[in-house]
């Protein structure tokens, strides 16, 4: 088995690394395999969510079990090299950090230990809009207080598991920006209950599904004077950019682990064939023209790895992340995807055979250069807060 | 009810290191893992706790150096501690050693019940069960399927060739429990964490007063003479259908006995 890079090398994350593992190779890449195109992986994640591995960052106070994030990237990476596709849940584990940093007490009593225990799916992050992509603070939908109740007009997209979801972190404007000093301020964050009692969609909300290349679950999702009671709203008004920032860096860092773990599966695969097949005679993994693209791969992988670690270690102690969170992003995703190819090479006809999982795993693995944030706004945001050069965009 | 169930923690099968051309043993200065032959044994004294509504599954197992790494996995399953026995002087224990260890070490525990795996995965002697009862002067069931216990009689359902036998057992008895019998829990993460604050009393073997000279190197009454390669395995048989290939294959199935 490929092992991930040796930093912060600690027991603990052995038998995590273990046991997640374990769980996750019950199911294997058949069933991921059929759940293909779109059918979400309800099963894995109820069993996910009972032994606990969703809750796992939710502190310990609130039902969760209080793990750090390094902690919690292994166990996205284990599903991820095991064949499977944590993408279908990885947002239960950290879209709920901005109720945790932000929210009241009463907000966090009421909700963080249902969503340990999985009686609530928080796993909507509504954020992006049609019309302004990453220029988060262009987003138009609007949140306007109408005496005890906010109503919110407006649409998101790439809203992704917002049908399986009964939560949803809404980023929406509350004030015009016309009458902000800054574009990204008069944005406010709050906290949806998107169903009823019988499970339904509550009036004023509407979700249509969006196939994409992969089995991603991703959707539109539509507000038509939905109405919010005046406590859905988590933090202080007008200060929601801030709020969800802060909890990028702990999705960026937890998609790097993905990638990583993609990395690993790809290797994994393509180095075993490439030891196993022969043509003309020997095993194909010993002309140069395939053994180098997956050393390449393999050195560039752990490289990625190790900025990963590095990230996590900074948001584990509190401090500045920013930079190393989106590298670790922006390396492990063109790792995984140079991993993916060159398995992609060394299989020849057959990793494009559905049943071989490498093409499966690579329209997976594709997302992440462009999601949750392009790599190409992880250039500039180094280009200019970290170089020091002017703004590129 | 409280349930004592053996467990050995062993090289990991995935990675399983080499054997000592000196002693013609496998080299332990690996990782060690539980063996998952006593995951069966954990789940079903686990099964058995939970259907009393009291007592508490223990752990008791032995191994040269200090390593619990194998007992915490256990631990997360859910049960509530362990004895682990330790001292450089157990190396080279045969299985009769082995079960003097066991026994010495169960018996401080009083159970109502030992459980134990029909054999280990890397010595596969599949002694040390009944050797543990003989020594315990216990009643001892082998290939237990399916054991409930009433007032203070254990009912195992006991695997045989043909089905199974029900045999009734007085408490306290040593049952040994077959691999695949029961589907033995995952941990969960709060589980994991929880193992890591059981407790695990580290004995030697002063303090379970055996003498040193009879186990280990010292005692063994078991000799490795010679050890080989297992042989490659053969090839497949090939049944080509001419029309006929349903019944042959329902012959070869048949010569294997497991139909």
């Amino acid at each position: 088995m490929i092992a991930g890079a040796a930093s912060a090398h600690r027991d603990d994350l052995d038998v995590i690394r273990t046991e997640v593992r374990r769980l996750a190779d019950k199911y294997g890449c058949e069933y991921w395999r059929g759940l293909e195109p779109d059918r979400y992986p309800e099963e894995f994640v109820a069993d996910l969510t009972t032994h606990g591995w969703l809750g796992a960052l939710i502190p310990e106070e609130y039902g969760g079990g209080g793990l750090d994030l390094t902690g919690a990237s292994v166990i996205l990476e284990e599903v991820s090299a095991s064949g499977g596709n944590p993408a279908a849940c990885h947002a239960q584990m950290y879209v709920m950090g901005t109720l945790l940093r932000h929210g009241s007490e009463e907000q966090k009593q009421r909700y963080l230990p249902r969503i340990a225990s999985g009686d609530l799916r928080l796993q909507a992050f509504g954020v992006t809009e049609p019309a302004a992509g990453s220029d988060t603070g262009s987003i138009r939908t609007r949140a306007v207080r109408d005496g005890d109740v906010w109503r919110v007009n407006g649409q998101k997209i790439w809203t992704s598991r917002a049908m399986y979801s009964d939560l949803m972190v809404l980023l929406a404007r509350t004030m015009p920006a016309e009458e902000c000093e800054r574009h990204t301020d008069g944005l406010s964050v709050f906290l949806v209950e998107m169903r009823d009692d019988a499970g339904e969609l509550v009036p004023g909300l509407s979700i249509n599904p969006i196939p994409t290349m992969m089995n991603h679950n991703t959707t539109e999702v539509f507000f038509d004077d939905l109405e919010l009671p005046a406590d859905a709203l988590v933090g202080t008004e007008g200060m929601g950019f801030r709020h969800v920032l802060d909890g990028m860096n702990a999705e960026r860092i937890l998609i790097a682990s993905e990638c990583i773990g993609d990395g690993r599966f790809f290797l994994e695969r393509a180095s075993a064939y490439a030891s196993e097949r022969t043509v003309f005679g020997r095993p194909i993994g010993a002309n140069q023209g395939v053994q180098f693209p997956l050393a390449k791969a393999y050195a560039n992988l752990q490289a990625a790895d190790l900025m990963r670690y590095r990230a996590a270690e900074l948001f584990d102690a509190g401090r500045p992340c920013a930079a190393e969170a989106n590298m670790a992003k922006m390396l492990a995703s063109e790792a995984s995807w140079a991993a993916g190819n060159a398995a992609l090479d060394t299989h020849g006809g057959f990793g494009f055979a559905v049943e071989y999982d490498i093409e499966r795993k690579l329209r997976e693995t594709r997302l992440y250069q462009v999601a949750p944030v392009n790599n190409n706004l992880v250039l500039a945001f180094l280009g200019e807060k970290v170089l020091g050069m002017p703004k590129s965009y | 009810m409280n349930v004592v169930v053996c467990v050995k923690q062993i090289p990991d099968p995935a990675d399983p290191g080499a054997l000592d051309p000196e002693t013609r043993t496998l080299k332990r200065d690996v990782k060690l893992i539980l063996d998952e032959s006593d995951s069966y044994g954990v789940e079903m004294g686990l099964q058995l706790v939970d259907a009393a509504g009291e007592g508490e599954v223990r752990l008791v197992s032995m191994a040269p150096n200090n390593e619990v790494s194998g007992l915490r996995t256990a631990l997360a399953m859910g049960a509530e501690s362990a004895v682990l026995v330790s001292d450089e002087a157990l190396a080279g224990s045969d299985a009769l050693s082995t079960a003097k260890v066991l026994a010495a070490a169960i018996a401080r525990c009083e159970p109502d019940l030992v459980l134990a795996a029909t054999e280990s995965s890397d010595g596969y002697t599949g002694t040390v069960p009944v050797q543990v009862a003989e020594l315990m002067d216990l009643p001892s069931v082998t290939f237990g399927k399916e054991i409930t216990v009433e007032g203070g009689t254990a009912t195992v359902k006991r695997q045989t060739e043909a089905g199974y036998d029900e045999v009734e057992c007085p408490l306290p008895c040593v049952v040994s429990v077959t691999a695949g019998v029961v589907e033995p829990r995952y941990p969960s993460f709060k589980g994991i964490m929880a193992a890591k604050n059981k407790p695990v009393e580290e004995l030697d073997l002063a303090g379970l007063g055996i003498d040193p000279t009879t186990v280990g190197w010292a005692g063994a009454r078991q000799e490795i003479t010679e050890i080989a390669e297992a042989p490659a395995r053969e090839a497949g048989e090939v049944i080509v259908d001419e029309g006929d290939a349903h019944e042959r294959i329902l012959a070869f199935l048949d010569d294997l006995k497991v139909l």
